[in-house]
């Protein structure tokens, strides 16, 4: 049985596409997680089976795939807000900036100066596009809780790039890395609480009482 | 010289006699899944008879084109059916550049549906034909990126060649497997948007807001109905065939390999069923979505074989 | 063993404020872990401790120099603290302190983290731990400004961790053991692969220049310091800043270390001037104190920036300019904070004539802004035209002329702000007893600040001296 390595890329970046492209909030985080499970289960595949490793992936797992999803769910049923996405642009416009990122990111990838052992493989490009597409998320999305999931998107990409430096990062700084990710949605969970509560929307164009 | 006559045949035979079946067995299984009877497998088959045997009833406003648009919708799938091959069977028609010809008659046929039910004046016709022409013109780069990739990796345009990545099913083996997969998958996709099943279009409904096809044919009647309803038929077969032929793996053995082939409809049959069951017909508003997305999904497939 | 003190010593009381039941003993515990974190910082600032090459702790003149002025910093503003708690005795501040010491632990780990990995891991750690902070006043605004200041800076933030990783992996390509000890790092620059080295330092640049609030990437600051609380405005301007300033600074040591400083200092260079030209266009007609203050900031920032990037000289007039933008601006910021509570306001046409009804804040208001724009005898003085003169010394004359030319516009925007808030007849007595008038907690700690920077002024302390130039020293070290 080869190592599904490249197939589990395949399908991350495809959720990319697909929660760009999805209208539901629910969809939305429920794809965010699932990405986080899949990324998971990377660094034991890539790296083999060591306490390194599974515990990284252990820690994913429980943290993107069960903790962050659990909160976020909890945040939309506390604000009872509209489970719908409400974009500032299109979705098939989103899809399509997407896509294009997609393309630049796997044309640039192979340009790269990369380790022998890197070249063509999917990390480098998965890795790029991922966060473009959080970035896209984080900027056209106009709801609190998307821009979080944006920012979970890309972080998530930056956790792809990471398994290739699993080595180089002391287990306790990834421990760190993860923990001060969760504090940080926890965090932006009470914000979100507290926005709602204040404005009664979690429309983040409301926001613009300070300006100059 | 006679293998090729008698191939063509049993195409011929094999799209003409199964193409009603197919129907049959959707509405089947959405029925058993739905703790319903259902009526039986025949049904189309008996439907397209009746209606021959009726007569026509045509509005006094219409011109010629309104009788056109039945009869090239039956003939048009006949011909792309050509190019296609069965399973094992090789297309009775090959030749370079055939992928082409295909998408534009599908296009043709449509062309012509558009026009008949634009041509009986009819302001609710009119806005069935505008939908068909939205929503065929973002399907149609599904299928042409689809169809990119299928040329890439076979490094032919010849539907033949294309819809045959290899024998044994290369599909899941191969280093483009990925790309083919996803492909096929896509291909799934634009198969239920062409044929008008759900979640884009509800083949049962008739009501005014929803409907896509069904409102482009309401004015027809007796045989031309039951042209339209053959030629649909028809469409859904050539439609999984192009599915099946990279799915399906080949053994060599061609009698094994045509009736996997029609046991492969059939199964293809049971899950565009299952799928209609699950899921409900989409907002209008969200089907660009999902072809745009099917687009990207035949493009992304393309991107990993090109680089 | 001094060096664990500084971290344990506020995540203890952390722990302590959580579970005190006291709302009014608990602001004590403040001073009690800042002067005594202030005391250990002072032993180690001054007394260098060696540490093995592979630690993951240790302070080197860099971090020594951070964390003394963070430690100052929080230990004045901490009997400040204690005076703003007395002053609002209902509010509820278990969460508040908690945090606030919790943030003292985050930049003290900064400040000794000798792994790049870690040094991010503590830097989101004060972003995530002071959002709590900002949102203390709990209305429409300042939840505005805490959800821009969270979101902005945890991307940026996520960005500098890009940036790490892909230095990270200029060091895989180098075939060295990948790592991120800072030290090892350093040792081993010159094998590095050069073009992720340089991807990955405008990553981090970019990252950590987003938490220092160097333009363009300073927008949540003018919001963020506005609705903040006097006292935590201070902590993020003085010591935030002078964190964030240090990753930015083992960025550039590693590109020092690699000889590509001088693509660093190009990128240094060109935000920095980019920080002085944005303060000075908002800085001007700002009716804000607070939001003046602000752009101050970004100001400062971009001073640091450019001594940095002009080097040699400049680098130590930026090592000194670190410790005195830190201190006066906590003062200023503490001094706003007064003039805000006792008017109710911070806009400039509503707390005019503030030298009447408040005369210590107003007059310590005015004398810090006479020191943060640069006027002679205090110690911000001394260290702009130090990195002035580094300016010239490079040879670099258009710089030279339009650096002042900038700080001087700066000062003349400044000064129609400050001067009608404080010397302007009040308009309207605010009918007494309406807001709360400054008590000795509340002015002390601005006092202690700027008599600091005073003396820093008038005679530099010769250890002091030692440490800027050791500072300075280590960015400036070449392959």
């Amino acid at each position: 049985m080869p190592i599904p390595i490249n197939e589990i890329l395949v399908a991350v970046i495809l959720l990319n596409f697909f929660i760009l492209g999805t209208s539901r909030l629910g969809t939305c985080i429920m794809a965010v997680a699932s990405q986080g499970i899949l990324l998971a289960l990377l660094p034991p595949l890539v790296h083999g089976v060591n306490g390194h490793s599974v515990l990284l992936s252990v820690g994913a797992l429980s943290i993107k795939g069960v903790v962050i999803p659990w909160l976020l769910f909890r945040a939309i049923r506390r604000v009872r807000i509209r489970r719908e996405v409400e974009p500032r642009i299109g979705y098939i416009a989103s899809l399509l900036l997407s896509a294009l990122i997609t393309t630049a990111a796997f044309l640039f990838a192979d340009r790269l100066p990369l380790l022998p052992l890197h070249i063509h493989s999917f990390f480098i490009p998965v890795a790029l596009s991922t966060l473009g597409a959080g970035f896209l998320l984080l900027i056209t999305r106009r709801k609190a809780i998307t821009q979080v999931l944006g920012y979970l998107v890309f972080e998530n990409g930056i956790f792809i790039f990471g398994i290739l430096l699993v080595e180089a990062m002391p287990l306790m700084v990834e421990a760190g890395v993860l923990l001060d990710m969760l504090v940080a949605i926890f965090v932006m969970g009470i914000v979100m609480n507290h926005i709602n509560r204040e404005f009664s929307t979690i429309n983040t164009e409301h926001l613009s009482l300070l300006k100059e | 010289m006679t293998e090729t006559i008698s191939t063509f045949f049993i195409h011929l035979l094999l799209l003409f006699g199964l193409s009603p079946l197919l129907a049959g067995v959707i509405a089947r299984t959405k029925a058993l899944v739905a703790g319903r009877q259902g009526p039986p497998v025949t049904q189309l088959y008996r439907d397209i008879w009746k209606l021959f045997r009726k007569e026509m009833v045509i509005s006094e406003t219409t011109t010629w084109v309104f009788r056109a648009g039945p009869l090239v919708g039956f003939a048009v799938p006949i011909l792309a059916a050509l190019l296609v091959p069965f399973g094992a069977m090789h297309a009775p028609l090959s030749f370079t550049g055939d992928a082409i010809l295909f998408v534009y008659l599908l296009a043709l046929a449509r062309f012509f549906t558009i026009l008949a039910a634009l041509d009986t004046g009819s302001s609710f016709e009119g806005m069935g034909a505008a939908r068909e022409a939205t929503f065929s013109a973002l399907a149609e780069p599904a299928i042409f990126v689809a169809f990119i990739v299928l040329a890439h990796t076979s490094g032919s345009l010849t539907l033949s060649s294309m819809l045959r990545p290899g024998p044994g099913g290369e599909l899941f083996h191969g280093p483009s497997s990925m790309s083919l997969l996803l492909v096929s998958f896509s291909l799934f996709i634009i198969l239920l948007a062409e044929n008008c099943r759900i979640p884009f279009d509800d083949p049962n409904t008739h009501l005014e807001l929803t409907m896509i096809h069904e409102v482009m044919v309401l004015d027809h009647s007796g045989p031309d109905l039951g042209l339209i309803l053959y030629g649909a038929a028809l469409k859904l077969l050539l439609s999984s065939a192009l599915v099946l032929n990279l799915v399906l793996p080949s053994s060599g053995n061609d009698l094994v390999d045509t009736l996997v082939f029609i046991a492969g409809l059939l199964l293809l049959a049971v899950c565009i069923g299952l799928v209609e069951s699950a899921m409900a017909r989409l907002r209008l508003i969200r089907i660009p979505q999902l072809l745009v997305g099917t687009t990207m999904l035949s493009f992304f497939a393309l991107l990993l074989i090109v680089r | 063993m001094h060096l664990y003190a500084i971290f344990a010593l506020p995540f203890l009381g952390a722990l302590a404020a959580a579970l005190l039941p006291s709302e009014r003993f608990r602001p004590l515990l403040i001073p009690a872990v800042g002067l005594l974190h202030a005391y250990y910082s002072l032993r180690l600032a001054f007394a260098p401790q060696p540490y093995p090459p592979d630690a993951m702790l240790g302070l080197d003149a860099l971090g020594r120099l951070i964390l003394l002025v963070v430690s100052l910093l929080f230990a004045a503003s901490s009997l400040y603290a204690v005076g703003y708690f007395r002053t609002h005795p209902t509010w509820g501040n278990r969460i508040f302190i908690v945090c606030l010491l919790v943030f003292l632990g985050a930049m003290s780990l900064a400040a000794a983290a000798r792994n790049f990995g870690l040094l991010w891991v503590a830097v989101e750690a004060t972003t995530v731990i002071s959002a709590p902070l900002i949102y203390f006043n709990r209305n429409r605004l300042s939840i505005e400004a805490t959800w821009k200041y969270l979101l902005i800076c945890s991307v940026g933030i996520a960005l500098a961790m890009l940036g790490l990783m892909f230095v990270a992996y200029a060091g895989l390509q180098a075939g060295q053991g990948p790592g991120l000890q800072i030290d090892r790092m350093l040792a081993e620059a010159g094998l590095l692969s050069k073009p992720w080295l340089r991807t990955g330092f405008v990553f981090l640049l970019v990252g950590f220049g987003t938490k220092m609030g160097l333009a363009p990437l300073h927008t949540w600051k003018p919001d963020a310091y506005g609705e903040a609380p006097g006292l935590v405005g201070a902590l993020l301007a003085g010591g935030l800043t002078s964190v964030s300033l240090l990753a930015v600074l083992r960025a550039l040591q590693i590109m020092t270390a690699a000889g590509e400083d001088i693509l660093a200092r190009q990128f240094l260079l060109i935000l920095g001037i980019l920080s002085l030209i944005f303060a000075a266009i908002f800085v001007i007609r700002q009716r804000d104190i607070k939001r003046m203050l602000a752009y101050s900031s970004v100001e400062h920032m971009g001073i640091l920036a450019v001594g940095l990037a002009v080097g040699k000289l400049a680098a130590y007039g930026a090592m000194f300019h670190v410790m005195n933008n830190a201190l006066t601006k906590g003062a200023l910021f503490m001094c706003a904070g007064n003039i805000h509570r006792y008017f109710g306001s911070k806009r400039m046409c509503e707390t005019r004539g503030a030298a009447a009804a408040l005369p210590w804040s107003a007059t310590l208001f005015l004398i810090g802004f006479l020191a943060i724009t640069g006027s002679p005898p205090f110690g911000p003085f001394i260290s702009q035209l130090t990195i002035i003169r580094g300016i010239f010394d490079g040879g670099n004359v258009l710089l030279g002329i339009g650096f002042p030319f900038l700080l001087l516009i700066i000062f003349i925007g400044m000064s129609t702000t400050v001067m009608p808030v404080v010397l302007a007849p009040a308009e309207a007595d605010p009918s007494p007893g309406e807001g709360a008038k400054e008590t000795w907690l509340t002015v002390l700690s601005p006092l202690l600040l700027m008599s600091a920077v005073l003396v820093l002024g008038l005679s530099l302390p010769e250890p002091l001296r030692r440490l800027f130039q050791e500072a300075a020293d280590l960015i400036e070290v070449g392959p």
